[in-house]
Parts: C-alpha cells; structure tokens; sequence
C-alpha cells in the first residue's frame, strides 16, 4: 500500500492511500491525547471528552452525526485509549465529504452543552459499571494499576468511579481546548479516492483551524521494577483467572520487534482486524502448556505497540476445579523453558508467517487500514508500520533470546489472581415469572 | 450502485450430485480467501438432556480425524496463518475458515477431513467438554447472557428454541464419546450442505476444488434435519428476574415472539426495527434512554427472524436502579410505533441506511461470503441484492405500524432481567 504524507501550515498531519477494491472510503481523525496525559482528579477525561464530540457541534447539532452518517450508509465511531483519542467514518466512496465536514467542525466547534455533560455522566457510569461486571476487568484493572506506580498507564482509560462522579463541565471544556487542535492531530484517509483531490478538501476544511496548546509532556517515565509484585482478588462466580504483565518496551524500540516474535511464540499471532478477536493460536506454546494439560480453559496474550513502555499481558482462565497458581506453576515453567533454550528457527519462520497473514486479511477493510496508519503515527511514525514486516523479518533467534532475558524475569512482572467464590445466579427477590 | 453488487451474472452456484451446494464469487485485491457454510445438524436433534450435544459435536470435529490429530491440524493451519472453525446454533452447523488463495488446498483438505472422518478422540472430548463447562460457570456469572438464557427460556418453554444451544452443566457433564459418534453418524450429511468461497480464485477452479474435496462424501444413514418448528405464541406478560451476586450493572430485556425471514412481513418488521432500535446511534431507543435519559451506556433492539419464529427484542445495560425505566422507556418507544405513523423523513432515512450501508458490507471477502449464505439460506434468490433496494423502498409508515400492532404489545410481553440482587418487588 502507497501512503502519502503531508503536513497542513497549521500542523495538520495528513496521511491519504488510495484503494480501489471497493466504492468504499474510510476517514480517521487522531488526537494525541489519552488517558495517558490524565492526572489523578481527572481519571477518565479523554474519554468522556471523546463522548461529548457526539454530542453536537456549530453544524452538526445533537443528534445529527450519527444520523446523517447512517443516512449516508455510512458507519462511525470513536474510541479513547491510553495514547489516543480518535473518531472514524466509512462511507461509499461518494460520500466521504460529509466525514470531512464532521470532523472540522468538530475538532473547532464542538458545543460541550452543560447539560449534556450531565447527562453522559450517567451514560459513562453506566459504562463503568458494565465493565465492572465482568471478573477480567476488575483484575486486570487492578494488574495494571500494581505494575505502574508512577507513570499514568496506572489508570484505566474509562477511570476511577470517583473522578467519573466529580469532574466538571469546566474541567472537559479545559481539555477540548487544549488537545483537540490541527497541530495536534492525524488526518488519516484510505479508499476509493482521488489522493490529490482528497489533499485539496482536507486543506480546505481543515487549513484554516486555529492550533491549540497540545498535551504537556509526560515527565513521570516508570522507574524499573524491583521485585515482582502479586495482587490477590477474590469475587463472585465459580470461575478463577490469571494475569500476569511483564514491563516491556515502546512501539519505537528496536526491542519491540523480537518481542512481537516471542509473544507470538508464547501465546499467538495478534489479530489486526479492529472488530474481531485473534485468531484460536492452538499452537502456541502457552496453549500447549495450559490448555493442552486441562489447567486452562484459555490463555491469551497481548503486546499493544505504546507510545511509552507498556506490558506484555498474558491473561488465562482456570479450569474448573484449578486454581490460579496451578496455571501460574505451568506457565513459569514455559517461561523458564524461553530463558533457557533458544527458540528454534522453524519457530521464529512460523511466527512472521502468521504475522504476515494476520497483515493480509486486515488489508482487505479500508477501515482497518486507516485505524493501522493512525495508530501507527501515535505510537511511533508511519514508517513504523511500512517496515513493520520487513523488521520482523529481520528478527534473529538470537535476539528473541535476549529479549526473552531482558524483559520475562520475575522481578519485571506482576501477577493477579481473582478467586471465584462460587455463589451461583438465583431468583431474584421478586420471585420467579412474578407477574405484574 | 447496485451494478457492482454480486448477482445472477457474477455468483457461480453448483449443486454437486451428493447434495452439496458450492457458491463462489471471485475478488481481487486480497491476497485471501474466506470460506463459509453449513449443514443441518444443529441443536434441533438432541434430547433437552442432552442440551449442547450439537455444539460439542461441532466442536470436536477439529480435534482428531482418521488422517489428523488435533495437533497436526492445528499445526498445518496455523504454520501457514490460516484459520478454521466450526459451531452449532439450532438449525445447522456452521463453519468458517480463512488462508492465503495459495492455501486454499489445504483449507477445503483439512475441511473435509473433519467433516468426513472425524474420530471423537475420548481425551480430546473431555477436554474440550472441560473448557465449555467452565465457559458455564462463567455465563451463571454474566449478566449478558444470564439475561438472554432466561429470556429464551421464558418465550420458548418446551420449544427448541428455548434451550441453550451451549447446554447447561448437569446436560454436558455426563456426554461422552459414544453420544457424539452416534450425533455425528445420525445427523452430518452432504445433502444440502451450504459452502461458500470467496476470494482471488476463479469460479470454475472453486467447484472443481469443492467437488473433489466433498463430492464423493455420502452418508445415507444420517438425516440432516430440516424441520421448522412450531411458533409460540404469547397471551400473557411473562417475567422473571435472576440476581447474580457482586454486580454493579443490570441487564433487562424486553421482546415478543415474531416472525421468520421468509414471513411476508418481514421486510416491514426489519424498517420498524431499524427505526426502533437501529438507525444512528441505536433509534429511538438509543434516542430516548441513552441520549435524553442517560440511563445506559448500551440499548438497541434485534429482529431475530430465522427459518423458524424468531424472537424481536430490546436489550439495555442499566443500573439496577434504572431498570424500571429503562423498561419503561423501551415500552413507550413500542407504544409509540404503534400509535403514530412514522414521519416521513425518519423512514426514508432508516431506508437509506439500509440500502446505503450494502457497500460496506460487501466491502470485504468475509462479508460477501456471509451474505451469499443468508441469500441460500433462506432462499431469496441469486438476485436479491439487485432486488434488496426496491424491497427496502416498498415498505411505508403504515406498514411499520401494522407489524408494530402486530407484534410490539406494550402488554403483553416477555420481561427478562439479570443483575444484582434487588431489594423491592413493584
């Protein structure tokens, strides 16, 4: 895929590939701001500010993006994240502007009414309150928050119940204004266009937008870890799981790449279509070691590329009947099995084979694409993702080796426990088929 | 538009002698190929002891063949990146597979295999008996799905479609081997088996690949079941509500059985849906109790119509404080359809969305695939998104409020709620 770039007078980064497959195009627009630039007090501000962009702009008042967008055919949305804050449209191709025009008046002009703050404080608490539902969040939540004790990767992105019930109007409306300005964003565009007509919109809806501050930099890096650190949850359900997260390094370190073939090796391929999960990774050495034995129902892994040093997560649910730390000894032992002997070269030949067919199947959706370019630019350049392959065809067993050295030992990682305590579903209450 | 669209012209469909359905479209532009189908040998055969039969059937079938163990087939799909995978729901199995168009080969080989000489490994089945089991206990704590089972349980009582297709722990525990072996020589059959491949593959090369991998498959003991089975009606308000300890949140469904997809109201059912619990940001129920009451971070509503009745309902994701407005607020939304006509501009725009949206979601091989499945499935013919436009602009406000008088009664209804243990009754 050819990319374009282009940088606007007022900062605007523009990245633009055509793709004829389909009469379809996709348009992103990427903030440098998630809750990575958020400090205590104000946990969970990306995201509701991301929510309040929904909520009417000068020409597009409540109601009428997502109306006119689906009125168009088209399909939107929006996400916060710890580096990010980004909103996409895809439309047939012929309709595209109108994803322009949203997003312009957006990124200037978004209104942050008083009254609707108010009313999506309940909407967000109720978000909230549904991840909190589910055991993997609220360990996880808590993993995460033990592995970073200074650095702001510490909260969840949707944040702390207690800063969701105080933030201000004041506050959401700081934050708009400091991030959402054209020197601090990414204008992505990938689909059935013209790239020179494309560059001339975009200029002309975007160039005139005044800049905006933009985040502060972030000056709390995570001093190293200096001894592995354990959480113990226990909850409702019949069901135990584990986590365990090792500090790794960021999307731009040269270290990134082996660490992308380990996890591979370890717990399987990523998948990199934005709306589906990865792929089974029934070989995978984990799924061999946990699940293969019947200690595990699933493991899984996870190595998001960051802006900063982030984590390698391994998440795995206990079978029934075993306990978290039965799963934990058997997953040590594989750690132990990666720090000890080199991986074989058959191993490392699979794992960019997967890599590359994971590539393949996300080039089919324009949406997938413009999400890749984006993301990409925040975390690194998008030259990170043009060699993204190429770098991890470079990857030697040897280094696969030192980085398993580097980073998988003990005192790097934390892990978690969540204990089910059994205490099944029964009737509410007000009694069963009680009628009204 | 719609000159792009597959059609009679572009979608090659085979019948192969054995039964076998075999529907191709060609793409460029992706170095994949996405394969997806089904047969009839869904949940709809097994005893209610027996719930999750089908699904532990299905589910096996990539755990051991006569030429594979689990291990080599998962080795030979994964080393090359590719994926396959097989599931029950009621009516059929169904199944779905991707690879580089060079693995194809490979792809329909492995395929059959595990359709043709599957072997039902003892140790393979209880450890994948294990893992849904364990999956059980998990959903007895999820108040998504603890919602939705009580749901089906409330609207089917003795009725297929009243149970999990997943089963239930004291249903799964004891199914064994034996069990499976006899599903499987029972009920998996080439006759009407729906397979379709999509991708940088010519048409021709896609049948004779088919033909050659399932074409001399034949089992003439086994039935596969193409039974429809009875509507249900309703006559009066059905609820119940599940506490599930340690929660914060609240699931509450309200639905009414409806109609099947190849019901002549169906087309209208689908607009009335869309304006309800659709369009934008989830319709007017999105409207009412997300964006004017705040109650809910999810609300919008489904038209399940299948080959057989299938349920319309309204799904919200509440605290349990506002579950009885959140009731409420989807009843009024229901009363609404049926009290007054649509405004003119509100169809057209739920119209165009449907009509618009085609594109994207014919944009990738995987949902062309999908969509050449549903159009065999229930028959609606090799031009059906050349038709599918002027089906959608026929329907107009009247008709919405027909099927909403038809279907939607405020009254009359089936009322399920999963989520903390509540303190008062009303």
């Amino acid at each position: 895929m050819a990319i374009e770039k282009h940088i606007l007078d007022n900062g605007l980064t523009v990245l633009l590939s055509e793709s004829h497959r389909a009469p379809v195009t996709t348009f992103w627009i990427w903030y440098r701001v998630g809750s990575r630039n958020e400090v205590p007090g104000i946990t969970g501000i990306a995201h509701w500010a991301e929510h309040m962009l929904f909520k009417g702009s000068q020409a597009f008042p409540k109601g009428q993006i997502d109306k006119q967008i689906a009125r168009n055919g088209g399909v939107m949305n929006g996400f916060t994240w710890m580096d990010f804050t980004t909103f996409f449209e895809t439309l047939p191709a012929d309709r595209i502007d109108l994803a322009l025009r949203i997003e312009s008046d957006r990124m200037a002009n978004a209104l942050f009414d008083p009254e609707e703050v108010a009313l999506e404080r309940t909407v967000i608490i109720s978000e909230r309150q549904g991840a909190e539902n589910q055991p993997t969040f609220l360990l996880g939540e808590e993993v995460v928050a033990a592995a970073f004790r200074v650095h702001p990767y510490h909260h969840e992105t949707i944040g702390d119940m207690c800063d969701l019930e105080t933030i201000s109007h004041e506050q959401l409306w700081r934050h708009y204004g400091s991030y959402y300005g054209p020197n601090n964003a990414i204008a992505a565009a990938v689909g059935d266009f013209d790239a020179p007509r494309m560059l001339e919109r975009i200029d002309a809806l975007f160039g005139p937008l005044m800049t905006r501050p933009g985040p502060q930099p972030i000056h709390r890096p995570e001093p190293p870890q200096r001894g592995e650190r354990r959480v113990n949850l226990a909850g409702p359900g019949s069901t135990s799981y584990l986590q365990v997260a090792y500090h790794v390094p960021a999307a731009s370190d040269p270290d990134f790449f082996p660490m992308a073939v380990l996890s591979t090796i370890l717990t399987g391929a990523s998948g990199m279509n934005l709306f589906s999960g990865s792929p089974p990774n029934r070989t995978s050495r984990l799924y061999k070691a946990l699940v293969e034995t019947e200690l595990a129902a699933s493991v899984s892994g996870g190595l998001p590329p960051t802006l900063d040093p982030y984590l390698y997560r391994i998440a795995a649910t206990a079978r029934s009947g075993k306990t978290p730390g039965q799963v934990e000894e058997a997953l040590d032992t594989e750690i132990e099995r990666v720090l000890k002997e080199p991986i074989s070269a058959e191993e490392l030949e699979t794992a960019i084979k997967q890599t590359k067919a994971q590539f393949a199947y996300s080039s089919e959706s324009v949406t997938n694409q413009g999400y890749w370019l984006g993301y990409s630019s925040v975390v690194a350049d998008i030259g990170w993702f043009e060699t993204f392959l190429s770098n991890l065809e470079a990857v030697t067993v040897d280094e696969v080796q030192r980085v398993a050295s580097a980073y998988l030992e003990p005192r790097n990682r934390t892990v978690g426990h969540y204990l089910g305590q059994a205490g099944a579903a029964g009737p509410g209450l007000s009694g069963e088929e009680a009628t009204v | 538009m719609t000159g792009s669209f597959p059609s009679p012209e572009s979608i090659t469909r085979a019948v192969l002698p054995n039964g076998v359905i075999v529907l191709t479209y060609e793409t460029h532009g992706s170095p994949s190929v996405v394969m997806s189908g089904h047969l009839w040998a869904g949940s709809l055969s097994e005893p209610p002891a027996q719930a999750g039969l089908a699904n532990l059937t299905a589910g096996s079938l990539t755990h051991g063949t006569e030429t594979r163990t689990f291990g080599q087939i998962n080795e030979a799909l994964e080393s090359v990146g590719a994926q396959l995978g097989f599931g029950s729901a009621t009516h059929t199995v169904g199944f779905g597979g991707k690879a580089l168009a060079e693995d194809l080969d490979l792809l329909l080989d492995i395929l059959a295999d595990c359709l043709r000489k599957p072997t039902f490994p003892d140790r393979e089945v209880a450890k994948l008996r294990g893992q849904i089991l364990t999956d059980l206990e998990r959903r007895a704590h999820d108040t998504r799905r603890m919602a939705r089972l009580t749901f089906n349980e409330l609207l089917y009582p003795d009725h297929p479609y009243g149970y999990s297709v997943n089963g239930y722990p004291e249903t799964v525990q004891g199914l064994d081997r034996q069990d499976l072996v006899r599903y499987y020589a029972d009920h998996y059959s080439p006759q009407g088996l729906v397979i379709s491949v999509v991708g940088a593959v010519p048409a021709q090369t896609v049948v004779d690949k088919v033909a050659a991998a399932l074409g001399d498959w034949e089992a003439p003991a086994a039935q596969p079941n193409r039974s429809i089975p009875p509507a249900v009606e309703l006559d009066a308000q059905r609820r119940r509500i599940v506490a599930v300890e340690g929660k914060t949140q609240a699931d509450v469904i309200v639905g009414w059985p409806a109609l099947a997809r190849n019901d002549p109201d169906f087309m209208k059912a689908y607009l009335a849906n869309t304006v309800l619990g659709v369009f934008g940001m989830m319709g007017r129920l999105g409207d009412n109790i997300r964006e004017e009451q705040g109650l809910a971070y999810y609300v919008y509503s489904r038209l399940e119509a299948g080959l057989g009745v299938g349920p319309w309902l309204a799904v919200a994701g509440v605290n349990p404080a506002n579950v009885e407005r959140a009731i409420d607020g989807i009843l009024h939304e229901a009363r609404r359809l049926r009290d007054e006509l649509v405004p003119g501009e509100e169809l057209a725009d739920s119209q165009a969305y449907l009509t618009g949206s085609m594109p994207l979601r014919l944009e990738t091989n995987e949902g062309i695939s999908a969509t050449l499945v549903e159009i065999e499935r229930h028959g609606l013919g090799l031009d059906y998104l050349q038709r599918y436009e002027g089906l959608v602009r026929s329907v107009t406000a009247q008709d919405i409020r027909e099927v909403s008088l038809a279907y939607l009664d405020p009254e009359v209804y089936v009322l399920a709620v999963a989520g903390p243990p509540v303190q008062e009754s009303r």
